[in-house]
């Protein structure tokens, strides 16, 4: 399954894998003159504006009493004053703190998979000649084309006959297949001189030796890059948890807002609370590591979607 | 993990000359094992729940499975014959053509000339792309909520805001004339931010030089707009664009969301009614059928994608 991104497209080949250069690096050279530059200012700041109203006014929602939200004339900055009823009705009588808590669990145990599988596999392509290498390269290759979406039909008969629906691994095991993200690996370690690990070859260091003390450090950046792209797509995956889960209590944090979208109906403070409460960790995660995440999606993000 | 250590042979081992071909073999072999263990774990998981739900899927559209697995009798082409004949699939992948169209021209569009804007090296970079990327880190159900209640027809913020302009707005979606754009501005508000990134990044990839070779040559900003920056993105433009393309013909989470593909089955993509046959229908052959019709549609995309790629590198 694709990680399934918000409308995720499929890898389509070739991989340019970008090397995202540090970006907002201001170049004087390409500064217009002081009216285009107060212009653009003036652009960028009403979408910014307009980008950022939807999350504004969920926010100030949240914050109003039920009665307030619930009333016309609509009021924008709570008059009532601002009280933490929802959030702490959110919190305490709902569901929400569990389904953060199977999101987190699920989430993590794909990233740890696909990371450990797919940077085997992808060192195994790269620099070990066995028979089949090829055909593997291009079996993997070609699956990318397959979109993940079509695949929950004869998925979820495959769990009904597994006895995982309902379960932890049935949501976790089918989003570890990540042919791209063996592919965007088994790129980086071609790039790795093989002259390092000669020389422990010829120490008498086994290659998983190798692999583990030489290889997997130097590919740092491109194993976080490859992390954050699954993480965050796990994190967000609507659709195929959707599918596998019934039983509230192992929903994820996608799928149990959305079924109580529906059971709570009017409750609109409340269900703004849910949705900023849902929101919340990727917004600050990508405050503090905006660069590494910028990074990280575009280097992955064409191939891994 | 412990085998593949067992077996490791390391390449000084063979020292007598005559033993040095078996030696070799031996390796060769120990080569060909190690490689098939590492790539193991991930070829268990890729052909269980990769290729062989591909080929099952496929299998499935010949017979009349239901969702208890009962009536896996074989019926020949019967489902892909109803599919073909069948009003809905046809709408719902109208609507799903439909949503592809309106989506992807903004959401290409508008990203370029964002990234062009915040790539003049106007102050506060940070909070440029923390505004216009953010939306991109969301879950589909919390995009949904916040737009929901955007557009909710008497208190949302959208229809007050019109209202003090003395301006009744529509009913959004609930109205079968603006669920659709409704949903589209959604999808643009939530998944520009990846293309405006591709973008940045190349338009940070252009070289100065280019700029200042036309600067000596007296163009101006708009020129060297024109003449430089545009023709540089071309590639990025195609990649966008057909990334774009597949990515909306696969929606289905925030419709399903918010409006659960009416009113009337109006915003209904092709993947609602394949969830809705298979799911809340039973129909699991039937649906798989469905299935194969759209993935033949994604496969076109993908070869033409690839075709004029290589003609492109071809011509490089």
């Amino acid at each position: 399954m694709s990680a399934a991104n918000p409308t995720s497209p499929t890898l389509n080949r070739p991989v340019p894998v970008v090397e995202a250069p540090a970006l907002g690096a201001v170049r004087t050279s390409r500064r217009g003159p002081a009216p285009a530059r107060i212009l653009a200012f003036v652009i960028l700041a009403v979408l910014a504006l307009a980008w950022l109203t939807p999350v504004a006014w969920a926010a100030l929602t949240s914050f109003k009493s039920e009665a307030e939200a619930a009333a016309m004339p609509v009021t924008i900055v709570p008059e009532d004053g601002f009280t933490l009823r929802a959030y702490l009705n959110v919190l305490t009588e709902g569901l929400v703190p569990r389904w953060a808590w199977n999101s987190l669990l699920t989430s993590a145990a794909v990233t740890l998979i696909t990371v450990t599988i797919s940077a085997l596999a992808g060192y195994a392509l790269s620099r070990l000649r066995f028979a089949g290498r090829q055909m593997l390269i291009t079996l993997i290759v070609a699956s990318i084309m397959i979109p993940g979406q079509i695949l929950i039909v004869p998925l979820f008969h495959l769990m009904l006959s597994l006895n995982l629906v309902d379960t932890y691994w049935g949501i976790i095991l089918p989003q570890v297949v990540a042919a791209p993200m063996v592919f965007i690996l088994k790129k980086f370690f071609d790039q790795i001189p093989f002259e390092l690990e000669e020389a422990a070859l010829m120490d008498g260091a086994s290659r998983l030796r190798i692999f583990l003390s030489i290889v997997l450090p130097l590919s740092r950046p491109i194993l976080g890059a490859v992390a954050i792209f699954v993480f965050i797509g796990a994190w967000n995956n609507f659709l195929w948890p959707f599918i596998v889960v019934n039983d509230s209590t192992l929903m994820t944090l996608p799928t149990g807002l959305q079924t109580v979208i529906s059971a709570y109906g009017i409750q609109y403070a409340q269900n703004m609370a849910q949705a900023v409460l849902a929101a919340l960790p990727l917004i600050v995660v990508f405050m503090f590591f905006q660069r590494q995440i910028i990074k990280g999606i575009a280097t992955t993000g064409i191939a891994g979607t | 993990m412990t085998t593949a250590e067992a077996l490791d042979v390391p390449p000084t081992a063979a020292v007598d000359p005559d033993s040095r071909s078996i030696g070799r073999a031996r390796r060769r072999r120990s080569e060909n094992l190690r490689g098939w263990i590492y790539c193991a774990p991930f070829l268990i998981a890729f052909g269980l729940f990769l290729i062989w739900p591909t080929v099952y899927g496929l299998w499935m559209s010949f017979t009349g499975t239901s969702l208890a697995g009962t009536n896996t009798q074989f019926v020949g082409l019967a489902n892909w014959k109803e599919a073909l004949g069948d009003p809905q699939v046809w709408t719902s992948l109208g609507n799903t053509a439909w949503f592809t169209l309106l989506s992807t021209i903004p959401l290409v569009l508008v990203a370029m000339v964002l990234a062009v804007l915040v790539n003049i090296g106007l102050p506060g970079q940070w909070f440029w792309r923390l505004a216009f990327f953010m939306p991109f880190l969301l879950a589909s159900t919390v995009v949904s909520q916040f737009w929901n209640w955007m557009y909710n027809p008497q208190l949302g913020l959208i229809n007050t805001f019109l209202g003090w302009f003395g301006v009744t707005g529509p009913a959004w979606l609930q109205d079968p004339n603006t669920a659709m754009i409704s949903v589209v501005i959604t999808t643009v508000w939530w998944t520009i931010g990846f293309n405006f990134l591709l973008y940045l990044a190349a338009l940070q990839n252009i070289p100065d030089q280019l700029y200042e070779a036309a600067s000596l040559d007296g163009a101006g900003s708009w020129r060297k707009f024109l003449s430089i920056t545009l023709p540089q993105l071309m590639p990025t433009t195609v990649l966008v664009l057909v990334l774009q393309l597949l990515a909306s013909l696969k929606v289905f989470d925030q419709i399903y969301q918010m409006t659960g593909g009416g009113p009337g089955g109006s915003t209904r993509p092709v993947l609602l009614y394949i969830y809705e046959v298979g799911f809340t229908g039973y129909r699991l052959g039937y649906a798989s059928a469905i299935s194969y019709i759209f993935f033949f549609l994604i496969i076109i995309v993908s070869v033409a994608y690839m075709v004029i790629s290589s003609r492109r590198s071809v011509k490089a």
